[in-house]
């Protein structure tokens, strides 16, 4: 089982921006928690029965060396991290996944959902597609039984339950898991668990897309806030700019 | 050929893809606009489509009465690569968004994900779309000669159907067998307008005290405005509400005209759901909670108080 990691910013620190980018430099960051629901169900599937190496995998800068130890101590087994300063688009890092998957004879790749930091939803189905596999994404519960894989997932209008044969990947929802938190020991156990570092050359990858520019949004707000003790009053006076001021409501 | 893969429901277009149409016809990239349409029983949305593009592509088929991201991603890669579409075009709705990318591997495309703007030129496409949980806007660009990109709901104005009649073709296609055997599924119906049509969007988080709570006072404000129903993932959680009404990062965006806040700290995951609404309203007892930060209007108060005022104005 393959578990991908990724590093994005603690959700409740705020974005900054330099020169028209992101800058991360002085930032918290911490593993995507839709990364670790499929960490966590990996090891849930593991710790129920299913005969099978946990790996986690990454694919970035020197410093998401962090989020792979925090996967080896929450319990994988071993981590591979694929060090490179180049930013890869989905479509571009899904080849190097592929490539991973198939040396590491993966069968069941967990991703998350929809990525903090860049709002991709992509890599899941990217990566099956290169390895002809089919993939469910949404998925907010799952079991494993005779290499077949059930399960719920979300979709446009409700969620509907499934099955898939493996190999096959799935990527996460919120609701599949509680991710558990590192304990010391397995803090200190996971020092000596295999980080392998790998270089991003040999897989032979381009990114096909480049930012060329980050801005904050900011809307200006009205900020017309009432004091609501006098319940009456305030609402009445709602209701007006509603109605008169920003012409919402008739 | 730019060819958009249609989004459509009950035999009629959605509102989507005649968005889409825009974003297609303001790009600046020379080429027909083809519009592709998988599904059964779809002779009208064929007719809707063929007033507002240059070639209809129908396959009508049993196989496509149910998405399933594997036909639907070899069957739009394969007319992709036949009428040779320098752009794919798809809705960036869940399924959109989930099978795009495998379209995008097959074609050797870049891929642009929830686009709200597509532009041509120099031999690139330039695109923004919202990042960091819809906090930063991105400028991204490709030279890649294939492109395929998701576009945001919401973003492009609807095309107006034209006088003309595009010829519509009937597609042969290879498809592959289904892997992913869907068991069982219940779809979220309900009375009120959706959530992503609404005008107005009335939701509750956990200030509403209860799911009885939330009964009387948001969904007793919704009847009053015509509005959708929202909800906080706390309350989802708690199992007061379904997932389906869930707004933020890991449940709908929304942006409606005005979106109101009962009852709703305003957490990032949530306001990236909505923090591009037109109008944001919030009520809440907690001055300093963060969503009077994005409020265009707000009061401090006790929403078990404020609320029923608001709908007994509403009444008179
Ligand atoms: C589609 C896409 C989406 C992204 N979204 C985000 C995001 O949401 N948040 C975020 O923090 N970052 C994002 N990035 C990455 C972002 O563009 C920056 O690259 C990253 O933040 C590092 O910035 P930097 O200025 O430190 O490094 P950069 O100056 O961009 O580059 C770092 C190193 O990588 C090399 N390099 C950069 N691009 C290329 C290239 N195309 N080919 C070869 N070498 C290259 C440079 O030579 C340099 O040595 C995204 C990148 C892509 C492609
Ligand atoms: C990976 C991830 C994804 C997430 N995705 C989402 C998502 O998609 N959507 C989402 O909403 N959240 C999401 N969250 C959760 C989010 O962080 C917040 O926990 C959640 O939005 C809080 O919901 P709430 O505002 O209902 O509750 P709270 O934060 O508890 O706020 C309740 C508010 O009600 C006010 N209040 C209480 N009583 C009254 C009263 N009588 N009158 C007036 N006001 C009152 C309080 O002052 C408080 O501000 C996600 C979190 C994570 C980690």
């Amino acid at each position: 089982m393959m578990t991908l990691i990724r590093q994005v910013l603690d959700a409740e620190q705020s974005v900054r921006t330099r020169d028209g980018a992101v800058d991360l430099a002085n930032s918290k960051l911490v593993m995507d928690t839709m990364d670790e629901y499929g960490l966590e169900e990996a090891l849930r599937l593991r710790e129920g029965g299913i005969d099978a190496e946990v790996i986690a995998v990454g694919v970035g800068p020197a410093r998401l060396r962090e989020a792979l130890r925090t996967a080896l101590a929450m319990g994988a087994d071993r981590a591979v991290h694929v060090e490179t300063e180049i930013a890869l688009d989905p479509i571009a890092l899904s080849k190097v996944v592929a490539e991973i998957a198939r040396q590491e004879q993966a069968e069941l790749i967990l991703c998350g959902g929809q990525q903090a930091d860049w709002d991709s939803q992509a890599l899941g189905a990217a990566t099956a597609e290169r390895l002809n596999w089919p993939q469910v994404t949404w998925t907010s519960a799952l079991s494993l039984q005779d290499s077949t894989l059930t399960g719920k997932h979300d979709v446009d209008e409700g969620r509907e339950e499934f099955s898939v044969a493996l190999p096959a990947v799935i990527t996460t929802q919120q609701g599949l898991n509680d991710p558990r938190y590192p304990t010391l020991p397995n803090i200190l156990k996971a020092k000596k668990k295999e980080l392998r570092s790998e270089t991003l050359e040999q897989f032979q990858v381009q990114p096909m897309v480049k930012i060329t520019g980050e801005e904050i949004q900011v809307k200006e707000r009205l900020r017309k806030i009432l004091d609501g003790k006098d319940a009456a009053a305030a609402a009445t006076e709602l209701l007006h700019l509603l109605r008169d001021e920003a012409r919402v409501i008739a | 050929m730019i060819l958009i893969a249609a989004e459509h429901a009950n035999g009629k277009l959605s509102r989507s893809t005649y968005e889409i149409v825009t974003c297609a016809r303001e790009l600046g990239r020379e080429g027909p606009i083809a519009i592709l349409i998988l599904g059964k029983d779809v002779v009208g949305a064929a007719a809707e489509a063929a007033l507002v593009a240059d070639q209809v592509l129908v396959a009508d088929r049993a196989q496509f009465a149910q998405y399933d991201a594997e036909l639907w991603s070899a069957a739009v890669a394969q007319i992709a690569s036949e009428g040779e579409a320098h752009t794919v075009l798809i809705g960036g709705s869940r399924s959109g968004r989930e099978y795009s990318p495998r379209v995008a591997v097959r074609l050797d495309a870049a891929l642009l994900e929830d686009v709200t703007s597509l532009r041509f030129a120099k031999d690139a496409v330039s695109a923004q779309h919202y990042t960091y949980l819809a906090r930063v806007t991105e400028k991204i660009e490709t030279p890649a000669k294939t492109i395929v990109a998701t576009v945001k709901p919401g973003s492009f104005a609807a095309a107006a159907p034209g006088s003309n009649h595009a010829e519509q073709f009937d597609v042969d296609l290879n498809l592959p067998e289904r892997r992913v055997k869907v068991i069982g599924r219940s779809l979220e119906k309900t009375a009120r307008i959706s959530l992503s049509e609404a005008d107005i969007v009335v939701a509750g988080g956990r200030g509403v005290g209860s799911a009885d709570g939330f009964t009387k006072l948001v969904e007793g404000l919704a009847d009053q405005l015509g509005a959708a129903v929202g909800a906080t993932r706390a309350i989802v959680d708690a199992g007061w509400r379904p997932y389906s009404e869930q707004v933020g990062q890991t449940g709908k965006t929304v942006q409606p005209k005005a979106y109101i806040a009962i009852g709703i700290s305003g957490a990032v995951q949530h306001l990236s759901g909505m923090s591009k609404s037109k109008i944001i309203v919030a009520i809440n007892k907690d001055g300093d909670a963060p969503i009077f930060k994005v409020a265009d209007y707000g009061i401090v108060g006790d929403v078990q108080q404020i609320v029923p005022a608001l709908i007994d104005g509403l009444r008179k």
